[in-house]
């Protein structure tokens, strides 16, 4: 009898002792196969990050005397602001330049696929509900972290080795192996901080898009923190995990103890997650979720104002950070004269546009960008009404009174005025900032028609997210496209040599670069009646087909 | 009687299923009509085609005298619809909710929402994304009962409620169709529908294979009759529309068809009743009229005649 009752014991006792992990590894092979497709395409696109420029710079920089000179440039307040520490200066070899120039601009898509990728699998899955189904199986409490993290953790790694092949491969001057592996591994290491950033905010708020938002923060402000202190040559640096990877140095004195910050910062933020997670139900936040208005106000019962309430939280993050983005571009316009004065490209540039100054060139460069961030709200906004409508949420305002039109017509309208209205303000704030340091008056006059020409723009950008809700609402994700093409036209079309047909495919190609093109009304006009044409398209494509349902 | 839902033959495909296979459905001004169906048999995609959310692929449909998809804006304002899976906005209180879904109806009755939130015992000052899914059904209920709309499309509007909330909706649908208003009820909660539906619609892959009020309804089918008799009952296998027939000494058991039921009793009473019980057919037996065979379909894997005997 005991030996048949030991084992039984046995069988009791062991998964109250393991148990809080229990199942991880099978939760870590199911995010696996959920993310089957979403990971290798972050990967790829990291990889491709570093290589597409690293590879530019062999042909932007052929000779030592170019490298010299590109060091020069760089040691100004602006450059160091947007790559690193000034250390790298002192050998400016092309893996000098890759360590410098592109490790901590790309520790940011590095630090936003880490955050993601465990919200994801962590609250999203709470908020969803589904982590109930989970739990409710024979699931420890700290399983779905632990194997978020995992993921994230063995994600990381393989980036690191994937940037180590590719960068070491390309056997360029200064590139060594040694420095690969240390360059690969920085990046590892600041993902895998970051994801431990995210583990502590899953447990702080009930709703994903509140703990992405906070991870997010906190790697935008990483790299805020390490541009404030290489900029100014202080030791601020030290206090963001993305300066950690830079003071490695990989290339130039390969020192590997940085890392042992990220690493010790990430345990640390681990060990925080999973003591908070013991503190809060499943499914509930830290603190408890606020009440609200026990009545709707007589604006949010309007199509537009209740649209306008929908989008309200995501106006203001968009308007505050182009605003920052804009006042931040601003502030290095005293700059800009001296530290390009000296680049050859640039003064091509400039002649070909017939002795256009710096600023005013610089001017087109931002207001090309700010455009491009106002653009990727116009087809959030746009698009919201097609999750909406796939939530089931559409149903319940649809069967009242209101019409599909005058539904997706108070969203488009938020998307058609909200855009353009934000690119100004970007464009006014950076001529808020830049004034001062720029000591031209007539900043502000340029930069509001600057920003202003792009608004016909955005109106096809909006029309063209309408037109796929309308006529193709399962492949809205293509609205994306245009965004990234016009992204990837605007950023490189400044420094490679794009065939003009391909420029022109993009509707932010046509609008007039001011103040160094002159202001033509035809391109304008011309894509407003694309615009018009394709709302109208969208507009009445939504009133003829079968609504989805959940 | 005027006609509030009139269909007739109505198809509508999603790729190779046919959701919809020619269906006639009619609900007449005033009813409490329910419709019943297990899953997956049409009801949703009924509805949402009285709502004009989606467009019949063939067949007619008319909604309060009007086409649904071309005058769906019109008719909105004369209906309210419960879906049966309620998402809310995750950011807007419940309160906000009601509100601004009665509004964009045309205007709620302020009086009706306060009284029915207080009914509901609903907490109209949390917010979407708190509410259970109880909580959450409460919300789209109040909001659109607390409009006058005439027509009210309920798809399977009780799913998450407690019982004790389910009293207050049947008492609440009842107070709808006391002033006047019609109801499509559908559910498969077969006790809601026998409590409150004045005529019944049975759904079965795409189409109406039932309709009518309970009675007609219960007419075609048997009633159970339990029995103890002073002498064994004999003769019962030989009597018309009596199936099932089971003695054990006095007591007895048998369930007999609408029309034969008199000639049953007066064969029983010819061995002297001692204690007698009748029931009427429950909706489980009408339904399982309509769908025993494709349950133990499924239970054995081969067809089978059914209860029809």
């Amino acid at each position: 009898m005991t030996a048949t009752a030991t084992p039984a014991i046995g069988r009791t006792a062991r998964p109250a002792a393991g148990g809080a992990l229990a199942g991880t590894g099978l939760l870590l092979r199911f995010a696996l196969r959920r993310d089957r497709v979403r990971i290798p395409v972050w990967l790829a696109a990291l990889v491709l990050g570093t290589v597409w420029p690293v590879t530019a710079f062999r042909e932007v920089y052929p000779t030592e005397a170019a490298r010299q000179a590109a060091a020069a440039t760089m040691n100004s307040p602006a450059g160091l602001a947007f790559s690193g520490p000034a250390h790298y200066l002192s050998d400016y070899h092309y893996g000098s330049m890759v360590s410098h120039q592109v490790l901590g601009f790309l520790a940011i898509f590095v630090g936003i696929m880490s955050v993601l990728l465990v919200i994801r699998h962590t609250r999203a899955e709470e908020e969803a509900g589904r982590a109930e189904l989970i739990r409710a199986g024979v699931v420890g409490r700290h399983a779905p972290l632990a194997a978020a993290l995992i993921l994230a953790t063995a994600v990381n790694l393989a980036l690191g080795l994937l940037l180590t092949v590719a960068v070491g491969s390309t056997g360029l001057e200064g590139v060594t192996w040694e420095g690969s592996l240390l360059y690969g591994a920085a990046n590892t290491a600041a993902g895998i901080t970051f994801a431990g950033v995210a583990a502590v905010t899953a447990q702080l708020t009930e709703h994903s898009r509140g703990a992405s938002g906070m991870g997010l923060t906190v790697v935008g402000a990483a790299y805020l923190v390490r541009a404030a202190g290489d900029s100014a040559d202080s030791g601020l640096s030290w206090a963001s995990p993305i300066g950690w990877i830079q003071q490695t140095f990989a290339y130039l004195d390969d020192r590997w103890w940085p890392l042992l910050l990220n690493l010790s910062t990430a345990a640390v933020l681990t060990a925080i997650g999973f003591r908070l997670s013991l503190r809060r139900d499943l499914g509930a936040g830290m603190r408890a979720a606020r009440r609200g208005r026990p009545a709707a106000s007589p604006m949010l019962t309007t199509p537009l104002g209740f649209a306008l309430r929908l989008h309200r939280g995501m106006l203001i993050g968009f308007a505050a950070g182009m605003v920052a983005l804009g006042a931040s571009y601003g502030t290095f316009l005293g700059d800009i004269e001296e530290m390009f004065r000296d680049v050859e490209l640039l003064r091509n540039a400039m002649a070909q546009l017939g002795g256009a100054t710096v600023t005013d060139l610089y001017v087109t460069m931002v207001m090309t960008i700010l455009a491009i961030v106002a653009a990727i709200h116009v087809v959030l906004t746009t698009l919201r009404p097609r999750s909406e409508e796939t939530s089931g949420r559409a149903a319940s305002v649809l069967a009242t009174g209101l019409s599909r039109t005058g539904w997706l017509g108070s969203h488009l309208a938020v998307a058609v005025v909200g855009g353009p209205v934000l690119t100004v303000l970007s464009g006014l704030a950076f001529a808020a900032a830049g004034a001062p340091v720029a000591e031209d008056g007539g900043l502000l006059g340029k930069l509001l028609a600057a920003s202003a020409a792009y608004t016909p723009a955005l109106w096809v950008t909006a029309g063209f997210a309408v037109a796929l809700v309308g006529w193709l609402p399962r492949a809205t994700a293509l609205a994306w496209v245009l965004v990234a093409y016009a992204g990837v036209i605007g950023y490189f079309g400044m420094i490679l040599d794009i065939p003009d047909w391909l420029t022109n495919l993009s509707p932010f190609s046509h609008i007039p670069r001011l103040p160094v093109d002159e202001f033509r009304w035809a391109p304008l006009l011309i894509l407003t009646a694309i615009a018009a044409g394709l709302i109208a398209a969208g507009l009445y494509g939504f009133r003829r087909r079968d609504l989805d349902s959940k | 009687m005027t006609v509030a839902i009139a269909t007739s033959g109505l198809v509508k495909t999603f790729g190779a299923t046919r959701a919809l296979d020619g269906l006639d459905l009619t609900v007449h001004a005033g009813e409490v009509h329910g419709f019943l169906g297990p899953n997956g048999a049409g009801k949703s995609t009924t509805i949402r085609i009285l709502l004009g959310f989606i467009r019949a692929d063939s067949g007619s449909v008319t909604v309060l005298g009007g086409d649904p998809w071309r005058d769906a804006v019109a008719l909105h304002t004369r209906m309210a619809y419960v879906p049966g899976d309620v998402e809310l906005w995750p950011n807007l209180t419940g309160g906000e909710i009601i509100d601004l879904l009665g509004r964009l109806r045309g205007g709620l009755n302020r009086k009706r929402r306060d009284e029915l939130i207080e009914r509901f015992n609903l907490d109209p000052s949390k917010k979407g994304r708190t509410y259970s899914k109880g909580n959450r059904q409460k919300v789209a209920i109040v909001a659109a009962l607390a409009s006058d709309a005439e027509l009210l499309l309920l798809d399977e509007p009780t799913s998450g409620l407690d019982p004790l909330m389910e009293v207050v909706f049947q008492d609440v649908i009842r107070e709808a169709k006391e002033a006047g208003r019609t109801v499509l009820l559908s559910s498969h909660i077969l006790a809601q529908v026998e409590k409150l539906a004045d005529r019944v619609s049975i759904i079965r892959k795409g189409r109406i294979v039932e309709s009518g009020t309970l009675t007609e309804m219960r007419y075609l089918t048997r009633t159970s009759v339990e029995a103890d008799t002073a002498a064994p009952v004999t003769g019962l296998d030989r009597l018309p529309g009596v199936h099932d027939a089971e003695v054990d000494g006095t007591r007895v058991r048998f369930s007999v068809d609408g029309a034969h039921l008199d000639g049953a009793i007066k064969h029983l009473s010819g061995f002297g009743i001692r204690a007698l019980t009748c029931h009427p057919p429950t909706l489980e037996e009408l339904m399982l009229r309509y769908y025993g065979d494709e349950l133990t379909a499924e239970t054995s894997g081969r067809p089978r005649e059914g209860v029809r005997g």
